[in-house]
C-alpha cells in the first residue's frame, strides 16, 4: 500500500511538472508578457520597456525564466491579475470555498443517488426500477447541463418563483445547482455500478454464497457491491473531469462565486496570470482526487495493494 | 410467439410485433440522426431564412403557436431579430461537422498509435501509453480556457482541442485488442509464411479492431456534441455570429423571463441528437461488442 501511494505521488509530481512546463510554454507563445502590464495606449520609452523587461526577468535565458516562474508559483505567487489588479492567489483563495462546498455536496448526492439506484436496477433487472434507473442515466448523459440549468431557472425561478436562481445563500440556493451538477456523475455512477453489479452477481463466488445460504441482502450489499464498486473507481478520473467541466458551467449559469466562474471570466478577459494560477490549482485538486481514488481502489482490492 | 402470429395474420398490424421490433432495433434514434444529417446537408434549401438575416421588428417574436407569433418565424425570433429555426438548422451543420471531423481524426490517430503500441511494444509502447496517461490527467476544460486566452476562439481551435482529447481512449483500447490478436495462431502463421509487419498490422490485425473502433466512436458522438456546445456556451468555442447551438442558448439566457424560446429550442436540438446517438451507441455496443460493456 505504501509503495502504491509512493508510486502515485511520483506520477503526481511528474504530471504537475509537465503541466507547469505546458502552461509556461503556452504563456510565452502569446507574445511578450510585458504587453499584459504595460498599456498599449500610453507612450513608453525604450528605457522604460527595457526596465520592465529586467524587472520581469525577461533578459535571462528561457530556462532560468521558467525556473524563476516555477519558484514563484510554488511559493504561491502567480503574479498580479491583469483584470482585478490584486495577487492571483489571494483572488483564488477568496473564491475557492464556494466551489468546494458546491461540488462536495453535489458529489455526495451523486454517490448517494447513483450507487444505490445502480444496485437496485441490477438486482431487479428488467423491472420498473431498472427502466427508471436507466432512463435517469441516459437522460443525465444526454441533456446539455447548461441548458437544463437555464430551463430549471426559468421554471422554478421565473415561472413558479419557488427557488432562488443565483448567488450563494441559505440551503435553497443549493437546490438547483446541486441537482444539475450532480446529475451527470450520478448517471455515470449508476451505469457503471449497474453493469459491474450484473457481472458480479453472475460470478461463481456469489453463486457459492447463495448456495451456502447467505441472505440476499448480505450477498448484495456485502459480497457483491464491494467488488462492483471497483469499476466506478477505475473511471474516477473520467468522472472527475466531467465534474470539473460541470462546475465551470454551473457556476457560470447560477452566478456562483467560485473558481469555475472565475476561470471563465479570466479566459474572457484574457487575464493570463489568473488563468495560469487557476489551472495549477485546478490541476492539483484534480490530481489529488484521482490519487484518493487510487488509494481507495487499493483499499478495496487487495490484489493491487500487494503488487 | 409473436413472430408466428405475425406470419399467420400478414394483413393486420400486430401490436406486440411492432413493439418487439422497436425494442430490438433502434428505429426512432436512427430516424432522428438521419433526419438531422439530411437537414445539415441541405441546410440552405431547408431553412426558411438566412441564419444571419436580422429583422429589427422581429426581435423576440414568440413562436407561431402563441398569440403574437408569426408564421414567418416558426420558432420565434431571437434578441436581434434572427429566425431561430433557421439558425438551429444551420447550427446542425456546425455540430455534426465538428463531431465528425474530431471523431475521424481521433479514431484514426488513436487506432494507428494503438496498433503501433500494441504490435511493436517496447519503448514505443511505453512512451505512447505514458502520453495517454498524461492526457487523462489533464482536465480538458482548463486547457480549453487557457487556449481561448492565448488564441482567438475559432472553429479550427475547437476541432483541434477536442481531437487532442479524443484519441487517447481509442489508443488504449485498440492497444489491448492488438495485444490479444497478436497472440492468435493465424497471426503467427502469417508471420511464418513471410508476411511483413506492415502487412500483418494492416491485413490481419486491423480488420479485427474495426468493430471496437466503431462502437467507441458511436459512444463518443454525444459527449463531443455536448462538449462543443459547452465551449460555445461559455464563449470560448465557435465565435459569434455563427449559429452554434451552445452560443444560441447562451444568448437566450438573459431573456428567459421574457423570451424563453431563444434558449429553449437550441437546447432541444442538442438533446435530440445526443440522446439518439447515446441510445444508438449503447445498442451498437450491446450488439457488436458486449465485452466493452463498461465503457
Amino acid at each position: 500500500m505504501r509503495r502504491l501511494i509512493a508510486l502515485r505521488l511520483g506520477a503526481f509530481v511528474v504530471v504537475m511538472l509537465a503541466i507547469t512546463i505546458l502552461v509556461f510554454t503556452l504563456s510565452r507563445m502569446t507574445g511578450d508578457p510585458r504587453y499584459l502590464y504595460m498599456s498599449q495606449y500610453t507612450r513608453i520609452t525604450t528605457e522604460e520597456w527595457e526596465a520592465q523587461g529586467r524587472a520581469m526577468g525577461l533578459d535571462k535565458p528561457l530556462v532560468v525564466q521558467y525556473l524563476l516562474w516555477l519558484g514563484n508559483a510554488m511559493k504561491g505567487d502567480f503574479g498580479e491579475s491583469v483584470h482585478y489588479r490584486i495577487n492571483a492567489l489571494d483572488l483564488i483563495r477568496q473564491y475557492l470555498p464556494a466551489t468546494l462546498k458546491l461540488s462536495g455536496i453535489s458529489f455526495g448526492i451523486a454517490v448517494l443517488v447513483g450507487v444505490p439506484l445502480g444496485v437496485l436496477s441490477a438486482v431487479k433487472r428488467g423491472s420498473l426500477w431498472d427502466y427508471f434507473g436507466r432512463s435517469f442515466a441516459l437522460l443525465g448523459q444526454s441533456v446539455p447541463p447548461f441548458w437544463i440549468a437555464i430551463v430549471l431557472v426559468w421554471v422554478f425561478g421565473v415561472e413558479l418563483g419557488l427557488l432562488p436562481t443565483s448567488r450563494q445563500g441559505d440551503w435553497s440556493h443549493y437546490v438547483l445547482p446541486v441537482a444539475v451538477l450532480g446529475w451527470l456523475p450520478a448517471a455515470g455512477l449508476l451505469r457503471l455500478t449497474r453493469s459491474s453489479m450484473l457481472e458480479v452477481l453472475d460470478s461463481e463466488y456469489v453463486k457459492f454464497a447463495r448456495a451456502k445460504g447467505v441472505g440476499p441482502m448480505k450477498i448484495i450489499w456485502k459480497h457483491a457491491l464491494k467488488n462492483a464498486l471497483l469499476a466506478p473507481l477505475t473511471f474516477a478520473a473520467i468522472l472527475l473531469a466531467s465534474f470539473l467541466t460541470g462546475t465551470v458551467v454551473i457556476e457560470t449559469v447560477f452566478a456562483w462565486p467560485g473558481i469555475g466562474r472565475l476561470a471563465v471570466q479570466a479566459a474572457l478577459n484574457t487575464d493570463f496570470p489568473l488563468i495560469t494560477g487557476l489551472s495549477l490549482v485546478f490541476a492539483i485538486i484534480f490530481l489529488m482526487c484521482s490519487l484518493a481514488a487510487d488509494v481507495a481502489y487499493g483499499l478495496i482490492d487487495p490484489r493491487i495493494r500487494y503488487r | 410467439m409473436s413472430s408466428i402470429t405475425g406470419k399467420l395474420t400478414p394483413k393486420g398490424i400486430n401490436v406486440a410485433k411492432v413493439f418487439g421490433t422497436l425494442r430490438r432495433w433502434p428505429i426512432i434514434p436512427v430516424a432522428v440522426v438521419l433526419f438531422l444529417m439530411i437537414i445539415a446537408i441541405f441546410a440552405p434549401l431547408v431553412a426558411p431564412h438566412h441564419p444571419l438575416e436580422a429583422k429589427f421588428e422581429k426581435r423576440n417574436v414568440p413562436p407561431v403557436w402563441t398569440e403574437e407569433g408569426t408564421s414567418e418565424y416558426l420558432m420565434g425570433g431571437d434578441h436581434i431579430g434572427r429566425d431561430i429555426l433557421s439558425r438551429i438548422i444551420f447550427g446542425t451543420r456546425i455540430s455534426l461537422m465538428v463531431a465528425a471531423t474530431v471523431l475521424a481524426a481521433g479514431a484514426f490517430v488513436g487506432t494507428a498509435l494503438g496498433v503501433t503500441a500494441g504490435y511493436f511494444g517496447g519503448i514505443v509502447d511505453e512512451i505512447l501509453m505514458r502520453l495517454v496517461d498524461f492526457t487523462y490527467a489533464v482536465p480538458f476544460i482548463l486547457v480549453a480556457l487557457v487556449a481561448a486566452v492565448i488564441w482567438e476562439p475559432s472553429l479550427q481551435l475547437v476541432i483541434i482541442l477536442l481531437a487532442i482529447f479524443t484519441w487517447p481512449p481509442f489508443a488504449r483500447q485498440v492497444r489491448v485488442e492488438t495485444l490479444q490478436l497478436k497472440a492468435m495462431d493465424y497471426v503467427a502463421m502469417a508471420r511464418v509464411s513471410g508476411a511483413s509487419s506492415l502487412r500483418i498490422a494492416f491485413k490481419h490485425i486491423l480488420p479485427g479492431i474495426v468493430p471496437t473502433v466503431m462502437v467507441m466512436a458511436s459512444l463518443q458522438v454525444g459527449a463531443l456534441v455536448i462538449t462543443e456546445s459547452v465551449l460555445s456556451f461559455l464563449g470560448v468555442g465557435i465565435p459569434a455570429p455563427d449559429p452554434s447551438w451552445g452560443s444560441m442558448v447562451a444568448q437566450g439566457r438573459n431573456y428567459v423571463a421574457t423570451a424563453w424560446w431563444i434558449a429553449f429550442f437550441p437546447g432541444v436540438a442538442i438533446f435530440l441528437i445526443v440522446f439518439s446517438m447515446n441510445f444508438l451507441g449503447d445498442w451498437l455496443r450491446d450488439t457488436l461488442d458486449p465485452k466493452l460493456r463498461q465503457l
